[in-house]
């Protein structure tokens, strides 16, 4: 992904072990060197070896992109770093949560559209709803984009998370 | 795997022990009381009291630049740490092994922002190579034994060992060093071979080649920087050094250029601004060696040799990386050398040389002497002249005097000359030299210090004083902030905002008041007399050499320049010089 200036985006994995402070580390890295950061999450993925995976979202030019890898390969508690943007087919997920209110002919509209995104209502007043749809993050902008006219109150999203595709792990 | 039951601080002296330290530098205060009791009962370990936390972490430094050991810090917390926190970045910045050992308010407290609490291991995060907050006593052997094991791996640093006093009250099972191992950090020493092979090839293939040595090769140790005088022999290829890497290659050396950067000879500098085959061994084109990054070397095809992936290709595009110990990889590519008989380009060196022999021919480092007033250059010559073939070991503050140093004493060996690079810190240089002369007691110790530089640290005389090390504190006063007033001169239309020191102490007075001795020079017919006496002493002593006030640093790429485009002095100043708008907001 790259535009006309050779700022490219790229989603990087992180495994690192679950201790204490590590995300401020990786974090702290960004800031301190400059370095975006789209989205970014994190979750403990192997309890029993307690490693957590980071999937950060960042865009810089190749030669950022390659720092940005290196210095978190510095990182002490880093086990693996991988360009998934580099390394081929991946899937990229994310989940949204959305409130939107209203009555009448909005209200039965919003419903519509959330059925054509497979959004599914998680949570349900007479002036309200709550909805909840994964997908790819265009996916979940072009629904949140929907949802502006029609009463958009709050929204919430996880940033994204991603795999590769095919048999071979991180 | 053996376990002994101990209280955590009695665990913290054995693993100091168990690691090989004999020397801690430290500042007691209320959290690290338990250790300090701990080290009362011992006699395996030798403390050194310090001043100012800041100075304990210096001392660590110098001790570690002069031994290749880690040097060993015991701070208490809260400000104890918040003031260790510029020797640490220094250690950061020169790839120096620190293990920095913090007290903390006991954990229950941690938080509360309880008395001489502060958030250490949040702080120093972005400071150190790694850090710890040891909240287990069980833990505690462990990271202790890791933080030896991170800071002298690889890339070396700082390790900071943050320590709840609780935990050092707890009792706790120590495990042995032989049975801890690092879960994930494993960097890699030895080169691609494939990388060696492609890299000897474009070696010997080279008609205008460069060596261009770092302060990786003294981190790497004495094997490497011999190694790496074998491949610049058998190559007869010209070589420049950094400044942290001054002594990895003879000065005295006909290949040798002579250090390179900003404040560097014009040969080196323009040896590597012409040449078509660089070979970077443990440098990191740091910015006050490449000058303007788009004209840096533009012809030519570059080889960099580093531990730490991260340094390729950060400022300088390069063409072959090789990722290794800089032992390890000079080891490898002499043995691919040797065993493919290869063989240089005899006439394209010849011609080469011929070129580099003409730039060495402008002497830059020539300067104007007085036979009124003493030249900064002409003391140092002296100090250099007067002190050939000692046992010498020199530490520096930051600034011109720094640069004068690196320029005019010359060093024929690694790990005798300890200066802050990275980081520029003022105040560097005395407490180095305390650590220094404590690894080598019966050498002679010089800080060449500016008057500026040196009253940042000057308590660290007191230190001096109580363990008789004799150093030697060499100030070239000029009362200016002296490389502050230079760039003023140049740079800001001589408005000299805030670089003069109205009041400096009497250095001879302030010597004498500290039970050191002081001696002055203001003559240039005074400087030989005062130098001898300095050596002779066999007390520490304080040099006040009064030099030429408006003296500047030359040859001097201007920042923003590029590295054709340097001042050999005085007169290109005045043709206006190439300081473009974007070289002004540089530093």
């Amino acid at each position: 992904m790259s535009n006309a200036s050779g700022i490219e985006t790229h989603t990087i994995a992180v495994l690192v072990d679950n201790e204490p402070g590590v995300l401020a580390r990786v974090i702290g890295l960004f800031s301190g060197r400059g370095y975006n950061i789209e989205s970014l999450t994190v979750a403990e993925v192997d309890r029993r070896r307690g490693l957590s995976r980071i999937t950060v979202v960042t865009s810089g030019t190749p030669m950022v992109i390659e720092q940005i890898k290196a210095q978190l390969r510095r990182l002490v508690p880093v086990h693996a770093v991988r360009d998934l943007t580099e390394e081929g087919p991946r899937v990229e997920r994310e989940l949204l949560l959305i409130k939107v209110a209203g009555s009448g002919e909005k209200r039965i509209e919003s419903l519509r559209l959330a059925d054509i995104f497979r959004a599914r209502v998680v949570d349900s007043t007479i002036e309200s709803f709550v909805f909840e749809m994964t997908g790819a993050p265009e996916k979940l902008n072009a629904f949140i984009n929907l949802m502006e006219p029609l009463g958009l109150v709050d929204v919430s999203r996880t940033g994204v998370v991603a795999i590769s595709r095919g048999a071979a792990g991180l | 795997m053996s376990a002994t039951a101990m209280p955590g601080a009695e665990m913290v002296i054995k693993a100091l022990v168990d690691q090989g330290v004999d020397v801690v530098f430290g500042y007691p205060g209320g959290a690290v009381l338990p250790i300090y009791d701990a080290l009362f009962k011992q006699n395996r370990l030798r403390h050194i009291l310090v001043r100012h936390e800041q100075g304990a972490v210096h001392a660590a430094e110098g001790y570690a630049r002069t031994t290749g050991k880690v040097g060993v810090v015991l701070v208490t917390s809260g400000p104890g740490a918040t003031n260790a926190v510029t020797g640490l970045t220094d250690a950061l910045m020169d790839s120096i092994p620190i293990v920095c050992l913090t007290g903390q308010v006991p954990t229950h407290l941690i938080g509360n922002d309880a008395f001489q609490e502060a958030d250490t291991t949040g702080i120093t995060r972005p400071c150190t190579k790694h850090n710890y907050l040891v909240k287990d006593v069980n833990q505690l052997a462990r990271m202790m034994h890791e933080a030896f094991y991170v800071a002298r791996s690889g890339r070396p640093g700082p390790v900071v060992v943050d320590l709840p006093k609780d935990v050092l009250f707890a009792p706790g099972n120590y495990v042995a060093p032989d049975s801890v191992q690092h879960k994930t950090y494993r960097p890699q020493t030895a080169p691609d071979p494939a990388k060696i092979l492609e890299a000897v090839e474009m070696i010997a293939a080279a008609k205008r080649p460069v060596f261009y040595g770092g302060g990786g090769l003294i981190n790497s140790g004495p094997r490497a920087c011999a190694l790496f005088a074998e491949l610049v022999r058998l190559t007869g290829y010209p070589v420049t050094l950094t400044l942290m890497g001054l002594g990895a290659f003879p000065a005295s050396d006909k290949q040798f250029l002579g250090m390179l950067g900003m404040h560097g000879t014009y040969e080196a500098n323009l040896a590597m601004h012409g040449c078509d085959v660089m070979i970077d061994i443990g440098a990191r084109f740091d910015d006050r060696v490449t000058g303007r990054i788009n004209a840096f070397s533009p012809g030519s095809r570059k080889i960099h040799v580093d531990i730490d992936p991260s340094s390729v290709n950060k400022n300088v595009r390069v063409d072959l990386p090789v990722i290794g110990d800089a032992a390890e990889v000079l080891a490898e590519m002499l043995k691919v050398w040797k065993a493919k008989r290869l063989k240089t380009d005899a006439k394209a060196l010849a011609a080469w040389w011929r070129q580099i022999g003409e730039w060495r021919r402008r002497d830059c480092l020539r300067y104007q002497n007085s036979d009124r007033v003493i030249k900064p250059q002409f003391a140092l010559e002296r100090l250099y002249a007067a002190t050939r073939g000692r046992d010498l070991y020199v530490t520096t503050e930051v600034g011109q005097h720094q640069m004068w140093a690196a320029q005019f004493l010359k060093f024929e060996e690694p790990h005798r000359w300890m200066t802050s690079g990275g980081l520029g810190t003022m105040g560097y240089g005395l407490p180095a030299a305390m650590g220094v002369q404590i690894a080598h007691p019966d050498a002679l110790v010089i800080d060449v210090a500016g008057e500026a530089s040196i009253l940042m640290n000057i308590q660290e005389m007191s230190t001096v004083m109580q363990y008789r090390l004799p150093v030697k504190v060499f100030i070239i006063n000029n009362q200016y902030m002296g490389m502050v007033r230079q760039w003023q001169e140049l740079l800001h239309g001589g408005r000299y905002s805030e670089s003069y020191t109205a009041s400096l102490p009497d250095f001879v007075k302030l010597a004498e008041a500290f039970g050191a001795v002081g001696l002055r020079a203001t003559r240039p017919d005074e400087v030989d007399g005062v130098i001898a006496k300095m050596i002779e002493t066999p007390a520490p002593v304080i040099v006040d050499m009064v030099v030429d006030q408006a003296e500047n640093c030359f040859p001097m790429i201007p920042s923003g320049a590029a590295h054709n485009e340097m001042l050999l002095g005085p007169q290109d100043k005045k043709e206006g010089g190439p300081v473009s708008e974007e070289g002004m907001v540089l530093v």
